[in-house]
């Protein structure tokens, strides 16, 4: 008891994640014959890449008590404009092109950080709404055609599997250990810089934030153009990993990387969580996700009402866990 | 004069403006037979829109709609092709819709959680057992007679499906606005706290709110069942975001509290016919919504900036 009480929520959230994962892996390796190996680790690490991304901007967003609903979107315009910018000129510097992407995914989260902030307008309403703007302007953008593999540069589409480093069996390839690198910076950034600290004030009481002389409104919109630039880099790195881009890619990212950040322990009331927490949910539900369609007991049909479950419980838990710590630590606080 | 300020008389202005307009435009508009497809190419949308008015007053949300739609039309054609008899499914589908609704609201109501993520988790759960009784097949040849009841007219050229959405339409209105069930909803939207301390049991109150929409959502299913004559697992997803849009265009505030029935039915009728137009003149599907997203921006943005100069009393 002394060691769980000494430890904060936010790393105990972790640790139990850890511990649901370590599980997880355990119960598959004694199911499945040869689950255990590199293949999965490097299966799941290239779509975690894209996911971890946005689940990042998400838990940006959510933090601030808002949500954003127009991830799906911006990734697959994103991954479009940059797609077709690159067919159209094969010598552009690679550097230039990601700066692209992530100037578009920037552009379309400023669109909602100054609906949500300054208009203030509710971000469900705002990003439900962008939701299918976005996606229309991609629509019209495309002109009915689709970006393929044949018309991209062979260092583009190589670039997600280019292994950086391996730990064993176990390849880290580009796209993930960028990923990796972009999400311990956020971390690094929310907890050591004041700045940033700011979206934490902002989420768990606004009147107070306001009052400390937190600019509640800039916070908002930064955490907005935040989630837009992480889904921007997240359609670069789906153009890379897919190759061909049609109106649909990106569907239903939004709903996913709700659901990473509030299995990662985000609350959705704003005020805390981790981008830590929200990573370790992307692979969890990956996880479950790859697992279970290798399960020969069940039917691979099973995944998604084992996601849904997956999902009730961990928040049911955490509620109900997080309220008897609360308890008991205020009960403690009475004794001394 | 001072009606014609509110959201239900701008809501109605547009109605006109773009009524008149689609007649104008395009001569097959005012057909009868247009009118009527109008309504049923979306009516299980609109029918569900009529309860989540109820849950957003309330301060909720039911992402899982879409999703519970898709169980029932997938339970229905699970069943009925392993020889259960129809109306017997039937029942059995409504009976997964108030199931699936009271699960939703044990959460919700019972654990406090927030329904945002209870229902983002049955969204996905939902649509996972229906895909699990399904797998990748489509089913379809259903009963003559329901078929029929959901493609044909039943009192003329009327479907039942219509007559079914006006006659929810009238008791849902009867029991928002005239009853104390009605009452309630609103006063727990816009304090839950001061309805716990005034003895009103809240938690009861959401459990039947969620059930109702559980329900209507089976029931939805079966209409859509009915009306395309087949079923696959991916049948209405993607519905609830649509189903939300017109509730909330329709004036009822996402915090709860506040709206009516009545801004829900013009917002149906514009988002409809605002579709029935574009279709008309050929424009895809995507391009429409992003019109219809950004009227729900419109709509919230507008009222902002002309009630201080219009209505001095509203800073209240």
């Amino acid at each position: 008891m002394g060691l769980i009480s000494r430890l904060s929520p936010a790393a105990l959230r972790i640790l139990a994640l850890l511990a649901v994962l370590a599980i997880v892996i355990l119960f598959f390796a004694s199911q499945i014959e040869g689950y255990l190996n590199g293949r999965l680790f490097n299966r799941i690490s290239s779509s975690v890449a894209i996911m971890a991304l946005i689940a990042t901007g998400q838990t940006l967003v959510i933090l601030t008590r808002n949500i954003d609903l127009s991830v799906g979107s911006v990734v697959g315009f994103s991954a479009f404009a940059t797609g077709s910018i690159i067919t159209n000129n094969p010598e552009l510097n690679p550097l230039l092109l990601l700066l692209y992407s992530a100037l578009v995914g920037t552009a379309f989260g400023m669109v909602n950080g100054t609906l949500v902030a300054y208009a203030r307008v509710p971000s469900i309403i705002v990003t439900l709404a962008t939701m299918a703007l976005f996606r229309s302007f991609l629509v019209e953008y495309s002109d009915a055609k689709s970006i393929t593999t044949s018309g991209l540069p062979a260092w583009l589409t190589d670039f997600p599997n280019l292994p950086v480093f391996s730990i064993g069996a176990m390849e880290f390839r580009a796209g993930f250990t960028a990923s990796l690198v972009v999400v311990i910076i956020v971390h690094l950034c929310l907890t050591q810089l004041r700045p940033a600290r700011a979206l934490f004030a902002v989420g768990s009481n606004p009147e107070a934030a306001d009052m400390a002389g937190i600019d509640a409104k800039r916070v908002v919109f930064a955490a907005f153009a935040l989630s837009g630039l992480m889904a921007g880099l997240a359609g670069f790195m789906f153009l890379a990993r897919f190759g061909t881009i049609t109106v649909v890619a990106g569907l239903g990212f939004e709903l996913k990387s709700v659901a990473s950040s509030v299995v990662g322990g985000v609350n959705i009331f704003g005020g805390s969580g981790s981008v830590i927490g929200a990573f370790l949910g992307a692979i969890l539900v990956d996880l479950l996700e790859t697992s279970l369609v290798r399960w020969a007991v069940v039917s691979e049909f099973w995944r998604e009402a084992v996601l849904g479950a997956l999902i009730l419980l961990a928040v049911a838990t955490d509620t109900v866990l997080s309220r008897r710590l609360a308890r008991l630590r205020a009960k403690k606080g009475d004794s001394k | 004069m001072s009606r014609l300020f509110t959201w239900e008389g701008f809501l109605f202005a547009c109605l006109v403006a773009i009524f008149t307009f689609n007649a104008i435009a395009a001569p097959d508009f005012l057909t009868i037979s247009n009118q009527i497809n109008l309504f049923q190419l979306s009516i299980e949308k609109i029918t569900l829109a009529l309860v989540m008015t109820f849950v957003i007053i309330n301060a909720e949300i039911d992402l899982s709609v879409g999703s519970m739609m898709g169980l029932s039309a997938c339970t229905f054609g699970y069943l009925y092709q392993m020889g259960v008899p129809a109306p017997l499914v039937i029942l059995i589908c409504l009976t997964i819709g108030v199931a699936g609704g009271l699960f939703n609201g044990w959460f919700i109501a019972r654990l406090g959680l927030p329904s945002l993520v209870v229902t983002l988790a049955t969204l996905i759960g939902f649509r996972g057992l229906a895909r699990v009784m399904l797998e990748d097949r489509g089913i379809g040849s259903f009963p003559d007679w329901f078929t029929a009841l959901g493609q044909k007219g039943l009192i003329g050229p009327v479907p039942f499906a219509l007559i079914a959405f006006i006659l929810l339409f009238l008791l849902l209105y009867i029991l928002l606005e005239r009853s104390g069930f009605g009452r309630k909803t609103y006063v727990i939207g816009s304090n839950r706290d001061v309805a716990d301390f005034a003895g009103i049991d809240t938690a009861r109150h959401k459990l039947i709110i969620f059930t109702m929409s559980g329900l209507a959502a089976a029931f939805a299913g079966l209409l859509y069942a009915a009306r395309v004559g087949a079923v696959r697992g991916d049948v209405a997803s993607g519905f609830e975001l649509d189903v939300i849009t017109i509730v909330l265009l329709g004036g009822v505030s996402i915090f709860g509290g506040k709206g009516s029935l009545i801004g829900t039915l013009l917002s149906i009728l514009i988002v409809l016919n605002l579709r029935n137009g574009m279709a008309l003149l050929s424009i895809t599907g995507h391009i429409q919504t992003g019109v219809i997203g950004l009227l729900l921006i419109a709509s919230v943005v507008i009222p902002r900036i002309k009630l201080p100069s219009l209505k001095p009393e509203a800073a209240a």
